[in-house]
């Protein structure tokens, strides 16, 4: 890690609030503190519908902060970064593409020429595994499959810094661990800067150097953990070492305590 | 008995018996086909007797309600003969022409201000009420104006198509822009899309299914908006062959020309169909047979 330079992504005393359709207002993320060192990879946990979304919009630039500061490479992020990537919860592939066409986008919507956007989409593909799907359409895809597609698409981008939110909720168990597996082995060439954002407490151990995790909404940063597990690793072994259990309690010690606050608020909103 | 000696035979006749399924379902389904068309020159082959028996009982009057065998001739004199205004076919030509014509230029009007509403905040608040309005107007009857101000020629139908199809693909537009999935928006813009660039290459795609749902409809309202028109004072075209058949008391004349309409009709839709399967085949299939 450079020491010299500035974080990948720091967020200083970070505020965003929406006004609701009915008119009122709701604090998604109050007074934020986090940072995120060059090539780190940062998961961040949180009880489900307490704001972690939205921290990450606002380190895309797809939403302002109401308060506070957003910086990405030392400078306040306005507008859309060029080197930022971004691998949503749902599919958010275009079903009017094919494969290799959806790949290419990023490079094309760039202004590189078809030639030469074409020749990179081809190698992510291959990277991830698809390269004999180039001509399908979307919908002839598995779920897995899509993913594939999405993650290619943003990584033919070359991201220095990742944004992920919740990109494997949607999948099965298998294969879950299997695209976890995948995206360390995509990341690990790439040096970028990762904010991976999950529910899931295993999921988030296995795969960051770093576990945020957040208080139900409004969110805000609750302990931070660091993850002392040697890489590579595997995510279906690394989860039976001692160490890897070890860490998730002493983890869950501080999450629970959040979960149970968001499922008693639920149960009173119900009430 | 080591269990594959048991196994094999029993997976040959599996896939025999699945063979001889599938042919079976084959079958079933081409005489279901049959059955269905069938069913249809039946239905259309009896109602036809019908209305030739009663007419010609005089249950109902021939002078009013014409029958099939009379509005044949009628065509086939037309066709033959040609028509008071000359021939048949420059007829249809006619109103073929007024109505794509105007087909053609109140969809791209409509395509161009539903995507642009439905993409500029700003535009949509001050144009929407006055859409509103002008939506609720019974616009055919705009067709009289068009005629005074464009004359008998094709300019005044094709105005009158116009107004007719504007709206429906407009409204159908600026619906489809406004729902295009908002994480593929985003996406495209994380992924480097302009504005230009979202409305062209995501906008424009996702609103597509919405836009073609609204072409079928239209082109029928093309071609009453060219008819009533022609009705109304023309030179040329099918609307002036009713009209003069109207003049003439000659019912066969009417339905022969509204046959004639029918059939071009049949014929647009079916190159819309294929178009539309031409464009949407990123669509699953079921989704497009379900409609």
């Amino acid at each position: 890690m450079n020491s010299h330079l500035s974080p990948a992504i720091e967020l200083r005393g970070t505020s965003k609030t929406f006004r609701t359709p009915s008119g009122g207002l709701h604090t998604a993320v109050r007074d934020l503190d986090l940072v995120v060192g060059r090539g780190e990879f940062v998961a961040v946990v949180g009880p489900t519908g307490c704001g972690k979304s939205t921290t990450l919009t606002l380190i895309s630039g797809l939403e302002e902060p109401t308060r506070g500061e957003v910086l990405v490479d030392g400078e306040p992020v306005r507008g859309i970064g060029d080197t930022v990537g971004f691998v949503f919860q749902q599919d958010a592939v275009f079903p009017w593409r094919t494969v290799l066409s959806n790949v290419m986008a990023g490079p094309r919507f760039r202004g590189v020429p078809k030639a030469e956007a074409r020749q990179r989409a081809r190698e992510w593909l291959a990277r991830v595994g698809l390269a004999a799907f180039e001509d399908r359409y979307p919908h002839q895809l598995s779920g897995g499959q899509r993913k594939r597609v999405a993650l290619a698409a943003t990584f033919v981008n070359d991201p220095g810094i990742l944004l992920m939110d919740e990109p494997f909720s949607a999948l099965d168990v298998q294969t879950r661990a299997l695209m976890s597996d995948e995206l360390l082995e995509l990341w690990s060439g790439t040096g970028a800067s990762v904010v991976f954002v999950t529910h899931d407490l295993e999921e988030s151990i296995a795969l960051a150097d770093k576990v945020v995790v957040m208080t139900a909404g409004p969110a805000t940063v609750k302990e931070v953990f660091e993850i002392d597990l040697p890489r590579p690793r595997r995510v279906e072994s690394v989860r039976l070492e001692p160490r890897f259990i070890e860490i998730y309690r002493e983890i869950w010690s501080s999450l629970g305590e959040e979960v149970r606050i968001t499922r008693e608020r639920g149960a009173a909103d119900a009430a | 008995m080591p269990p594959e000696t048991v196994h094999a035979p029993v997976a040959v006749v599996k896939s025999g018996a699945r063979a001889d399924r599938s042919r079976e379902r084959a079958r079933a389904a081409r005489r279901r086909r049959l059955l269905v068309f069938g069913a249809r020159v039946l239905l259309l082959v009896g109602l036809l007797g019908l209305w030739e028996g009663l007419a010609r009982a005089e249950v109902i009057d021939p002078f009013n309600f014409s029958m099939p065998s009379r509005i044949w001739d009628q065509m086939s004199q037309w066709a033959l003969n040609g028509t008071p205004q000359g021939p048949l076919w420059e007829q249809i030509w006619c109103t073929l022409y007024e109505a794509l014509l105007g087909w053609v230029i109140g969809v791209l009007a409509g395509v161009v201000l539903g995507i642009a509403l439905g993409r500029v905040r700003f535009l949509a608040d001050v144009l929407g009420p006055y859409i509103k309005v002008l939506n609720a107007l019974p616009r055919i009857v705009l067709a009289p104006i068009f005629l005074i101000g464009f004359g008998l020629g094709p300019a005044s139908k094709v105005a009158s198509a116009v107004v007719l199809v504007f709206f429906p693909v407009f409204f159908n537009a600026f619906q489809g822009a406004r729902e295009v999935d908002r994480n593929l928006v985003a996406n495209s813009r994380i992924l480097g899309a302009s504005n230009r660039q979202v409305t062209l290459q995501v906008v424009i795609p996702s609103a597509t299914s919405w836009i073609f749902t609204s072409l079928h409809v239209s082109f029928g309202f093309a071609l009453i908006g060219a008819i009533v028109g022609e009705y109304l004072g023309a030179t040329k075209g099918l609307g002036l062959l009713v009209s003069a058949s109207q003049g003439t008391f000659n019912a066969a004349g009417v339905y022969a020309a509204m046959v004639i309409l029918a059939l071009v009709a049949l014929v647009a839709e079916g190159l819309l169909a294929f178009l539309e399967k031409r464009l949407f085949r990123w669509k699953p299939a079921d989704s497009s047979d379900g409609r």
